[in-house]
């Protein structure tokens, strides 16, 4: 039983962790993506969409991140090149998303998906209880605890990451520095754009492996939140990840058992919890600071 | 002449016929300048005369439209800040490019070769930092340095690139004459080494110790080069102004009347994880006095200003007196109706909507202590355009503001012409009390020798100044007494006559000697 239950909440937790880990490699080099949720809808068509032409879900979890990443080109180029308002366009870009993943997704509702198969580890996954719930997970579970020990060693460990921070923290030094501001946000953008497909992905072909119209189902919004609520740090948002994938699934246990709760109010949970974090978390002032991207949504323009 | 002769004989930089257009406007035309190795030469000119975009255009930041730079005899062209450091030209820049959010071996790394480990800069920065008498912690965040640590950092990170040039952007606008010292040692000992210094300043005096040669800029031409040891103070603000720099004058002692601010055991809490908590401030000003605070930057004159002025009321109303009335609660608009002018550090945003002609930054100031003479129709507030306009033309008049136009927007004029205005703008009501912070900031000799002379004209009439300034000079030039804060911390009051720079700078530090300093006459 409570196997089951962590099962659930690990795949509840999944799209979150993956979505807020591309936001928040996005949001270090100093750019604000409101357009999370829109990607991460177009992810989720890409990938059911690819996955039902060819056969393989592989080949959908590679359309997910390509159609996440190529959306997300769409809001680098009006931001970065053009210098539009970033919350402006972000928005804009969940409007866009919604509306051209229904439109491109028309055909393939109510087609039967295909669910990504677990990837089981022979030995590993005999460890009694932590083996099966570890150890026999799909590619995308993998791949998020990879990238939260890759990005946590890239913006910290690495001197690209270092650089990336530098950009997030005041954009015209590391301009004066001779780093370049835009290339290096282009790609945080895409990176970005990338992991919000590949947690669509994750909804069409592991949550609920079907084309449904507004699936990602404010995910997207979540995910930005998280990011805010781990004040910027990975590991910090697996944790909080884990915590909002908990709360949704514990709503519906509590539903499952009669709890005399209004379930509204029970979905509402999660939001809630993001509301709740974010006061307690902006108390400790200092600490936020020291992370925050200090030029967070503001515009760069070279002088030259 | 043997090779190395020769060698020397062949300057490190020289520049020749350097133009920099904005648009058709020239900041920087047909400069030629030259440095020898060895050899620590001054840059000298007010503000706007062009030596930031020269700068800019050596270290790669800006491109030239027309000119040739040399460096050791061979043209070269310099793309980008990376390779001035790759050809030896390291600089540490006026305004800060540091990062607040990274710590100290963070920053540096950020300029150093990739290969190199982080540890291992760390360790190198450690032990040059300690061979230049530079001390550093690489392990903390440069939010919470001090603006002097934070200046440690840049030259630390100059030298790590072990440069043959080295440009100092107004290294000592920071500095207490202490640190300023140390900064000059550090300097003489690199030219030992047979590094050059290009040192960039508009403090004469400081260009007269330690510079070898002086080149001096004007409206972005070169007006002079010259040897400042050679020379006066007063001929070398001549070649940087054109014209003598007026005197500022002082009556000996003026008469000096009731108390019209007072200031008892004001402890304020700090409201923001950077910014710094008042701690028991007491001080007294009478009318015709000018206490000038000084103090190094971000030891709590912002603080200290947001509760004189009340922008940011404080919790005990008897904390703060204006003419014998508690204020301590009130707001900004009550203090001003009480009689009080308040003229903030920030010109732009802050004194000023740089957006926003001079004639409705002057009603914004003024709507509620001018009620009477700018608005009409009784509860509608009607805006009267004509008295609002005489009054801005009255204020341009009287403190000289030169602009284009009738009422131009504010952020059209240059720092120094809009701080007249603001400063204008307080003394044209007659203020009993009136609090500047950094009064002449960044603005060129000729304004400033006119705002400081306003402000000792407006005491000589009875009006009480509290003067808060990073800027020693000026301090001696127009204070009746002199107070010191450091970390929110205010000394003592000194009669200005009785306090030496040496003093100034070890108060600035931090260093009270309570017994051998004596007190000023009036101090009850």
């Amino acid at each position: 039983m409570f196997e089951a239950i962590l099962l659930t909440v690990i795949t509840a937790a999944t799209p979150l962790v993956v979505a807020a880990l591309g936001e928040l490699v996005t949001e270090r080099s100093g750019v604000l993506n409101l357009g999370v949720e829109g990607m991460m809808i177009m992810g989720a068509v890409s990938a059911f969409a690819a996955a039902q032409l060819t056969g393989s879900p592989y080949i959908g979890v590679l359309a997910g991140i390509a159609g996440g990443a190529i959306f997300s080109l769409l809001f680098a180029f009006l931001t970065l090149t053009l210098v539009a308002n970033q919350v402006a366009t972000g928005l804009a870009l969940t409007i866009l998303g919604l509306g051209l993943s229904g439109q491109l997704g028309e055909a393939f509702v109510g087609k039967p998906g295909i669910k990504l198969q677990p990837i089981v580890f022979p030995v590993l996954s005999d460890i009694p209880f932590l083996g099966r719930v570890l150890f026999s997970q799909d590619l995308i579970f993998y791949l998020s605890i990879v990238l939260v020990i890759g990005i946590n060693w890239f913006l910290f460990r690495s001197r690209t990451g270092l650089k990336m921070r530098a950009i997030g923290d005041n954009h015209a030094s590391a301009h004066a520095l001779g780093i370049n501001v835009i290339r290096t946000r282009y790609l945080a953008v895409m990176f970005g754009g990338a992991c919000a497909g590949l947690a669509g992905a994750q909804l069409s072909l592991v949550y609920t492996p079907q084309w449904v119209e507004n699936m990602a189902a404010g995910r997207g919004w979540i995910a930005l939140a998280l990011v805010v609520f781990a004040s910027w740090r990975p590991w910090r948002l697996l944790a909080g990840g884990y915590l909002f994938g908990a709360v949704t699934i514990g709503q519906l246990h509590a539903q499952a058992f009669g709890i005399g709760v209004p379930s509204q109010l029970l979905s509402a949970l999660p939001y809630a919890a993001t509301i709740v974090v974010l006061v307690i978390i902006s108390h400790n002032r200092r600490t936020t600071l020291i992370n925050t991207p200090a030029s967070l949504g503001k515009p760069f323009v070279p002088d030259r | 002449m043997t090779l190395s002769d020769a060698a020397l004989a062949v300057p490190l930089l020289s520049v020749r016929g350097l133009t920099k257009l904005f648009g058709s406007f020239a900041a920087c035309r047909d400069i030629d300048l030259e440095i020898a190795p060895g050899e620590i030469h001054a840059l000298l000119g007010e503000n706007g005369a062009g030596k930031s975009t020269l700068v800019k255009m050596l270290f790669g930041v800006l491109q030239p439209s027309d000119g040739q730079i040399l460096w050791k005899g061979s043209p070269v062209r310099i793309n980008s800040p990376g390779e001035a450091r790759h050809l030896g030209i390291g600089m540490v820049f006026q305004h800060f490019s540091l990062f607040e959010a990274l710590t100290v071996a963070e920053n540096i790394a950020l300029s150093l070769d990739p290969k190199v480990s982080l540890a291992r800069i760390s360790d190198e920065a450690a032990s040059l930092s300690k061979a230049y008498g530079l001390p550093l912690d690489p392990k903390a965040h440069v939010a919470d340095l001090s603006v002097g640590e934070r200046q440690r950092i840049e030259i630390v990170r100059a030298l790590l690139q072990n440069p043959n040039l080295i440009i100092l952007d107004e290294p000592t606008s920071v500095l207490t004459p202490q640190e300023a010292d140390r900064l000059f040692e550090t300097l003489l000992q690199l030219r030992q080494e047979g590094k050059s210094v290009l040192y960039i300043s508009h403090r004469l005096e400081e260009v007269r110790r330690i510079c070898d040669r002086a080149t001096v800029l004007r409206h972005g031409k070169v007006t002079g080069t010259c040897d400042p040891r050679h020379e006066t103070p007063a001929s070398l603000a001549r070649m940087m102004v054109g014209s003598d720099v007026a005197q500022v004058h002082r009556d000996e002692r003026s008469s000096v009347g009731n108390l019209a601010l007072e200031v008892n055991d004001l402890s304020v809490p700090a409201r923001t994880p950077f910014a710094v908590s008042l701690k028991n401030v007491s001080m007294q000003v009478r009318a015709g006095e000018i206490l000038a605070i000084a103090g190094i930057a971000g030891n709590g004159q912002g603080e200290l200003f947001d509760a004189l002025s009340g922008e940011y009321p404080v919790a005990t109303g008897d904390a703060i007196l204006i003419r014998g009335k508690s204020v301590g609660r009130l707001g900004i608009n009550d203090r001003r109706l009480l009689g009080a002018g308040f003229v903030p550090e920030e010109r732009h945003g802050h004194a000023a909507v740089s957006a926003m002609p001079l004639s409705d930054n002057l009603l914004i100031a003024r709507s509620q202590s001018d009620r009477r003479a700018f608005l009409g129709g009784g509860p509608l507030s009607i805006i009267r355009h004509r008295a609002v306009g005489s009054a801005t033309r009255r204020i341009c008049g009287a403190m000289d503001v030169r602009k284009s136009g009738e009422d131009p927007l504010a952020g059209s004029l240059s720092g120094g012409n809009l701080q007249k205005f603001i400063v204008g703008r307080e003394l044209d009501r007659q203020p009993s009390v009136l609090v500047v912070n950094q009064p002449t900031w960044g603005v060129d000799a000729g304004a400033a020798s006119r705002i400081r002379q306003a402000l000792i004209d407006l005491a000589k009439t009875g009006s009480a100044i509290v003067v808060i300034s990073q800027d020693l000079d000026e301090i001696f030039e127009v204070a009746t007494t002199i107070a010191v804060i450091s970390e929110g911390r205010l000394s003592q009051m000194y009669s200005a006559g009785a306090l030496s720079l040496e003093r100034i700078g070890l108060l600035m530090g931090g260093i009270h000697e309570k017994k051998s300093i004596p007190e000023t006459a009036h101090a009850h």
